[in-house]
């Protein structure tokens, strides 16, 4: 075997061979368990931080509204679109850590007429002329929106 | 990031159509646009300097050497602009721990060590090994055991010897003419294989990749050969300058015709995307495309080589045209990958609409970062040349 | 006899050719083309999440891309969104126009007047969860998959943010986060799936037009879905294995 290559083989076996070691080292412990991927980032993904709660939750205490609105045109809708995320109020329900949207823009945000929106999904107004000078909750309560409404 | 944001919105303010909202920012800038530039030089340069020592054209051989410290120079340079634009540069070494081998990208960690270490290292060294050690026997100090770094403790210099530098480096050149293309041809597999990117997505586009690899590396050691010699003050071979000439010639028209080749069939078949696409090219496209890239960049160093292959120039004229030539088709190559690179991120994949692209000054993405990133590798070669002379070289026994 | 030997040098070449050759073959052989057609498969046990949107149903409130920036603490600027909704308006005279201003979370304003409208309606998009995912395929240090139960997620403390896999959606779901500097996208809210809750966006629709549903599970909401609703997926000739059902899906949408 020539010098160039006695010399050069050992050398490039020595590089792998540190190389394979740095390697092992640093490839991550779970790393190949479900696929090409590191294992443990499953749980890391599933142990984000919540925010939203989730309308069963409410439900939990807040049966009496269930009973009124599972009847109403609102019956579908979470209680997180007008109360907000509202998990801080579960853990320590208080009347100063719950939303209670009620404006005319909010509502209009599903019920501004528009006519990309299917009319038997949802009832339209116009909010810019419907009752200017009211606001919404005056003549609709949220959880009976037609109670007192000719 | 306040500035950062205040930039998007004036970006969004310009888009015309319709865009995902997630396309409006492009997440591949000139950095992306330099890689490919860079590793095309480095693939290109090793071709021509395969084709003095495998295809035995003598002629090239005093650009042998050049051809090959070239490539490494800008080898070694080459992923820096990659690793900088990465959004965590830290962690680039996974790609060589965990490559994922159903991705193209994932190639490039072992693709890049093995051309630096097995092919160019390596080849250099089986060329200057004798070089090296009758410098390290030569000179003095510091400079001395620098020399005897470089020979590996490999001294013997014996006529047996050295036929074995020559028999193992002419392997080396054969085994690194399919690793230049692989080197090269993966970064066109990156974008042609992206479905999702009709722009990208072609069969061609490895090809189109290495034949404006070669064209761009040819025309750069070209370039430098006469700087070089100019610098030196010494008379350029000029049959290894027609030579190179003629081979760049021909490249060209090859890589003309590749490039005509995807056009012609994307404009025929006229499928889904063509109508977008249409617009991109003869809207936001139609200054780099046409003027630079295939105006500046093909038709007229086409039409100046095509010259002097038809009629008999005179010396002088022959080097113009050639350092102009060679000049405008690295421009145009660079035009080449940026409206690759850039034009496929400017339409929206919905087909709906365009965002926009300005090249900011300052900046990681920036046009002096940019600037600094190709003037970096000719730093490199002016050191390696300091530190392997070519010219210095012991006359072959 | 002597003159006829191959040149030793050139023996040698041969020689090394075919070794290398030989262990490609070889290797070639071993590992099969397949690796490369990057499909997760349903598991034979649990679930394989699904996602069934109902564009029929959409009113576009934009409270599904409100409630997932919240949920997900994505950033409130215009140029990030996990999801978001599009309003497509086809004209009389047979253009498209198509506009998600924030994504839909402010609501949105008809731009043309009715008499000029020959259809409009509202089309929420998320991750498509592919099976066949392009955008996990292309990773290059495998920081992005498909998890066993059909979600694609990112692995944050593991992803280099090259962007090869925002390049490779083609359905433009993912984006670079400007803070981590990695990729980020639709998790499915792979948080509050795995106990039980729906995720943000569906929690809060108030037509329930978005619903989630393991498909395994012949019982499911989704597989009725299925079965009812003439359902599309968006790109079919991409052949993604999208698992994201679309009914009432226009040939406008893209």
């Amino acid at each position: 075997m020539p010098p160039q290559l006695k010399r050069l083989i050992p050398i490039f076996i020595v590089f792998i061979g540190i190389f394979l070691v740095i390697r092992y080292f640093l490839v991550p412990d779970t790393f190949g368990q479900y696929g090409h991927y590191r294992g443990k980032t499953l749980d890391d993904v599933s142990s984000q931080e919540q925010v939203h709660s989730d309308k069963e939750t409410c439900i939990l205490c807040h049966d009496d509204v269930q009973l009124i609105i599972e009847n109403d045109a609102h019956a579908t809708l979470s209680c997180l679109i007008c109360h907000g995320p509202g998990l801080e109020h579960t853990e320590d329900p208080t009347t100063e850590n719950i939303l209670k949207e009620s404006s005319r823009e909010f509502c209009g945000k599903c019920h501004n007429v528009n006519a990309a929106r299917p009319l038997e999904v949802v009832t339209q107004v116009d909010i810019s002329e419907h009752n200017t000078e009211l606001n919404c909750t005056d003549c609709h309560n949220p959880h009976q929106v037609w109670e007192g409404i000719e | 990031m306040e500035q950062h944001y205040q930039h998007l919105y004036e970006m969004l303010s310009k888009v015309d159509g319709y865009i995902y909202p997630n396309e409006l920012e492009l997440q591949w800038g000139v950095l992306v646009v330099l890689y490919p530039y860079l590793t095309g030089l480095v693939a290109g340069a090793f071709i021509l300097a395969s084709l003095e020592r495998v295809f035995k054209v003598k002629v090239l051989g005093p650009t042998y050497q050049l051809a090959l410290i070239t490539a490494l120079a800008f080898l070694i340079c080459a992923p820096l602009p990659l690793i900088t634009h990465l959004g965590k540069p830290g962690r680039f070494y996974e790609i060589l721990i965990t490559p994922n081998s159903a991705s193209a990208m994932a190639i490039f960690g072992f693709v890049y060590l093995w051309y630096l270490t097995v092919v160019l290292l390596l080849e250099i060294w089986f060329d200057y090994r004798r070089d090296f050690v009758i410098w390290s026997r030569e000179k003095t100090g510091f400079m001395r055991r620098v020399y005897k770094v470089l020979t590996l403790g490999v001294t013997d210099i014996s006529p047996k010897a050295l036929k074995w530098d020559d028999r193992i480096g002419y392997i080396i050149t054969i085994i690194g003419i399919p690793s230049a293309f692989l080197l090269h041809g993966y970064v066109g597999f990156i974008f042609g294989s992206i479905k999702a990117n009709p722009w990208w997505s072609t069969v061609i586009m490895p090809v189109i990749f290495l034949f404006s690899a070669m064209v761009s590396g040819i025309a750069l050691v070209m370039v430098i050969y006469m700087g070089v010699s100019y610098i030196r003050k010494v008379k350029i071979d000029m049959a290894a300058l027609d030579m190179i000439g003629k081979y760049l010639f021909y490249m060209l028209i090859l890589d003309f015709a590749m490039e005509s080749l995807d056009q012609v069939h994307r404009i025929y078949e006229a499928e889904e995307s063509f109508d977008i696409l249409n617009i991109l090219v003869n809207g936001k496209l139609i200054y780099t495309m046409f003027a630079f890239q295939i105006t500046l960049g093909m038709v007229i160093p086409m039409v100046g080589l095509g010259i002097v292959q038809l009629v008999k120039v005179k010396e002088q004229i022959r080097k113009i045209i050639y350092v102009s030539s060679g000049v405008l088709v690295l421009v145009g190559i660079f035009f080449m990958r940026w409206n690759v690179v850039i034009g496929g991120q400017l339409f929206s994949k919905s087909f709906y609409g365009f965002t926009n692209f300005k090249l900011g000054l300052v900046g990681t993405e920036g046009l002096f970062s940019a600037i600094m990133w190709m003037l970096l590798p000719f730093a490199l070669l002016a050191v390696l040349l300091w530190l392997m002379p070519p010219w210095k070289k012991q006359e072959a026994i | 006899m002597g003159g006829n030997r191959i040149k030793s040098s050139r023996r040698n070449f041969i020689k090394k050719t075919v070794a290398a050759a030989g262990t490609i073959a070889v290797s070639s052989l071993l590992d099969p083309i397949n690796v490369l057609v990057f499909a997760t498969d349903p598991p034979e046990e649990g679930p394989w999440w699904g996602v069934g949107i109902d564009i029929s149903q959409c009113i576009g409130c934009g409270m599904c891309a409100k409630a997932c920036k919240m949920e997900n603490k994505v950033p409130e600027e215009p140029f990030y969104f996990r999801t978001w909704v599009e309003q497509y308006t086809v004209l009389n005279d047979e253009t498209v126009r198509v506009e998600s201003p924030n994504g839909g979370i402010d609501g949105f304003e008809q731009s043309v007047e009715d008499e000029d409208i020959f259809k409009t309606f509202f089309v929420p998009k998320m991750c498509n969860h592919c099976s066949k995912s392009p955008c996990t395929q292309v990773c290059p240090v495998g920081a992005t998959f498909e998890s066993p139960d059909g979600v694609a997620l990112v692995d944050e403390s593991y992803c280099i943010g090259c962007s090869y896999c925002v390049q490779a959606c083609p359905y433009g779901c993912r984006y670079l986060h400007p803070e981590k500097k990695v990729a980020d996208k639709c998790t499915l809210c792979y948080h509050r799936i795995k106990i039980g809750l729906s995720p943000a966006c569906m929690e809060i629709c108030p037509t329930q037009a978005r619903i989630y549903g393991d498909l395994n599970d012949k019982e499911s909401e989704l597989v009725q879905f299925l079965k009812d609703k003439n359902w599309q997926i968006l790109k079919p000739h991409m052949n993604t294995g999208s698992k994201l059902f679309y009914n009432a899906l226009r040939a406008e949408v893209r």
